[in-house]
């Protein structure tokens, strides 16, 4: 007994203050993408042809979509002008699929729920979480969430066993065709009101598994998804980010 | 008989004519393999390719004599059907059951014929002749495939008395995204994307085998030494990150909540070092084919060492404490137990198999890049169960702080990445990395433009889940998570 409180002593405490202080993050993390158009040269394809998801376009402008972007910088790789690059903002979470499609316009970074279901969410959410086809890389960034680190509890979101129990559904993964079934259940399973929310390219796009025959191209069209978190995976502060934007906890 | 007799041996992560592999009768095919597998070896791939890859259809076993440290491989024509393995040979089952669901060869007299990841639109996920026992007291517990916490989803059935265990049967497949067939059937500036997340928790490893399987196909010697020795960081930061976590998960699942929140924090720690690297935590972009992405400076690898020195602290601190509350041994001593003879019939390998007493570790057997030169020492137990699972992982973690700080301190040469060629025409390749659940094993060929024709992937979960279902018989049922959690297999990775 006196060991474990003396280990406990030793290990410190450990939980971050976001968001009252900004978070630390690695200086080669890949945050928000900056596009330049203004650099860019309208006969250049190079980035077009280097990106794995087909997340930048140039039909109409130079586009980027934070949807399917994989934040691999495969385009920053091969960009003659330095049109394309990506910057260490943590805040990559919108409220709607359009907004993450970043072309010169400013980002809107998620807003906050509306003031009705807030009343009624906002101050203790449960979420059930359904990976379909995710490869546990956002799975293990959701879960860490849960750690003394980040100490989700403290903002009143919990992750939840049952559907039954819970007020909304997180979904990674890009759905398989052999989860659809699994996941329809479980999401008709949580009453109403109730939240969606797609965390990380698969879900949101299908990520790298974009077009296979064996996957939905994530989040079927017929289930709203009230908030997406692009990212492969995202950074557990960017998801944290999302989540308390969508509270109402972050404003600026 | 030499154990190897009728294999054509070749090396780990060296190129040759695919028209080389031996090609003998269906029979002797067999034989061979059932024979050289009862004389030490392990069937590390079993693998149907079809007529355009190398001429005809085959069949091609890939056998390792662990403790000679040989790979040999052989083929035959299988036709439509051929005598099933499985019946000789125990580590051909799940092998040939995902060749008759591929390609629809039928291994005739296979005891267990099912799908075993429901990929044809004919198969209903799920709905399958599960294993049954009869009785009027044996009851059914169907879990899954959306499990109680945030985890990949697959489905389990257990066939109980009472508390007790009769059977469990696992049955996977919800994570099919169709890997394989993409590798070839999508641009190639998708491969290392599939590669790294193939299963997410194992990026590196992943990578890092496809990365060998591009160099050797290219043959242009050898990958930059400082790349390698980077390459070995990151691996054995992936291996930090995963077994910390598991520790702490382990005592979780016992309910001791010290280790439990200390270990899902530091694994965090761990994670943010490869983040060092490469900006992200789980080693994307950090390893591709001709060496890695980034590099790392003095200053770089001063803070690895200076953060490793605190996680070692702190992680052999947390973990430390299990070992001595008897509440926590009392849990983990004598629960799901596999027997050494069990994991060499079935093939098992990583951790699991180095907890029940075998010495089998590819870092050791198989070296290729930086393992040819720093030998990590292999670390094994006897006693085959959870506590036996749980210690390994303590030792490993201890060996791997030990490797990586080697080989931070004296970091060789200049340059990262060596720009690799095309592939050469017509070759066959197989790759073997000690991923952090155990041996990663591709293998590929090449058609005669030196394009891609065929990629096989073998996640260590293919080998174990198995392992999974028989070290729960005689179990109780409420000890499912803690046996699940000591195995800690990939979904993804065995659905690719």
């Amino acid at each position: 007994m006196l060991k474990i409180i003396a280990e406990r002593i030793r290990q410190k405490k450990r939980t971050i203050a976001y968001p009252k202080a900004p978070p630390v993050l690695p200086d080669r993390f890949r945050g928000m993408p900056r596009v330049d158009a203004s650099k860019c040269d309208k006969a250049c394809d190079a980035c077009v042809v280097a990106c794995p998801t087909g997340a930048l376009s140039k039909t109409d402008g130079l586009s980027l979509d934070l949807g399917k972007c994989l934040f691999c910088a495969d385009c920053t790789k091969v960009c003659p002008s330095g049109a394309l690059s990506f910057s260490q903002d943590h805040c990559l979470a919108s409220r709607l699929r359009q907004g993450l499609v970043l072309s010169g316009q400013e980002f809107e970074k998620a807003t906050a729920m509306g003031e009705e279901i807030k009343r009624i969410l906002g101050r203790s959410l449960k979420l059930r979480q359904v990976c379909a086809g995710g490869c546990n890389a956002c799975e293990a960034d959701l879960n860490v969430l849960t750690t003394v680190v980040f100490d989700l509890g403290r903002f009143g979101i919990q992750f939840v066993a049952s559907p039954r129990h819970a007020d909304g559904l997180c979904l990674t993964g890009p759905v398989t065709k052999n989860m659809a079934l699994a996941l329809r259940k479980t999401y008709e399973a949580i009453s109403s009101p109730k939240i969606v929310i797609a965390v990380g390219a698969c879900a949101i796009s299908g990520g790298p598994y974009i077009d296979h025959e064996e996957t939905l191209n994530g989040v079927p069209s017929d289930i709203p998804v009230d908030l997406f978190v692009p990212g492969c995976p995202p950074h557990p502060i960017t998801i944290l980010d999302g989540l308390l934007r969508f509270l109402g906890k972050i404003h600026h | 008989m030499s154990p190897t007799a009728g294999l054509l041996l070749f090396r780990n992560c060296l190129a040759m004519d695919s028209q080389g592999i031996p090609c003998v009768g269906i029979e002797t095919f067999r034989q061979c393999i059932i024979d050289s597998v009862k004389d030490g070896g392990r069937l590390c791939a079993l693998f149907y390719v079809p007529e355009q890859v190398i001429g005809s259809p085959r069949i091609i076993g890939i056998v390792a004599q662990d403790e000679a440290g040989s790979l040999g491989v052989i083929s035959a024509e299988p036709g439509m059907t051929f005598p099933a393995l499985t019946p000789g040979c125990q580590q051909a089952h799940w092998f040939e059951r995902e060749i008759h669901e591929q390609y629809g060869v039928v291994p005739e007299g296979h005891p267990w014929l099912k799908p075993i990841r429901f990929v044809n639109g004919s198969d209903t996920i799920g709905v399958t002749d599960f294993f049954k026992i009869e009785g009027s007291e044996v009851h059914e517990v169907a879990v899954g495939p959306v499990h109680a916490g945030i985890i990949e989803p697959g489905h389990f059935r257990f066939q109980c008395h009472g508390e007790n265990v009769y059977h469990l049967e696992i049955s996977l497949g919800y994570q099919h995204r169709g890997v394989e067939k993409a590798m070839l059937a999508f641009p190639e500036k998708r491969r290392l994307h599939y590669m790294e997340t193939l299963a997410g928790d194992t990026t590196v490893g992943h990578a890092t085998a496809y990365a060998h399987i591009c160099e050797a196909l290219a043959q242009g010697g050898f990958t930059p030494p400082r790349a390698m020795a980077l390459r070995g960081i990151a691996l054995e930061l992936e291996r930090l990150a995963n077994h910390t976590g598991d520790l702490g998960a382990l005592a979780g699942d016992v309910g001791f909540l010290p280790t439990a929140s200390f270990c899902g924090r530091i694994r965090g720690d761990f994670l943010n070092m490869t983040a060092l690297f490469c900006g992200n935590r789980f080693g994307r972009g950090m390893v591709v084919p001709g060496g890695t992405g980034y590099d790392a400076d003095r200053e770089r690898l001063e803070e690895l060492l200076l953060r490793l020195g605190r996680a070692e602290k702190d992680v052999l601190g947390a973990v430390e404490l299990l070992w001595e509350t008897p509440s926590v041994m009392s849990r983990f001593e004598n629960t799901g137990k596999l027997a050494l003879q069990t994991c060499i019939d079935l093939g098992i390998v990583g951790p699991a198999a180095r907890a029940s007493g075998l010495h089998r570790d590819v870092r050791s057997d198989f070296p290729s890049d930086i393992y040819r030169f720093n030998h990590v020492p292999v670390s094994a137990l006897e006693s085959g169960d959870v506590f036996a699972r749980a210690f390994i992982r303590r030792l490993e973690i201890q060996q791997s702080i030990k490797f990586i700080r080697e080989q931070a301190q004296s970091l060789p040469g200049n340059g990262v990445k060596k720009e690799i060629g095309n592939p050469g025409k017509g070759l066959f390749v197989v790759a073997m990395v000690e991923g952090w659940r155990g041996e990663i094993c591709h293998a590929a060929f090449t058609g005669s433009g030196g394009e891609l024709s065929h990629y096989k992937i073998i996640d260590p979960s293919f080998h174990n889940w198995i392992g999974l279902s028989l070290a729960m018989r005689g179990q109780q049922i409420s000890d499912f998570p803690l046996c699940n959690k000591s195995f800690n297999l990939s979904y993804c990775g065995h659905d690719l």
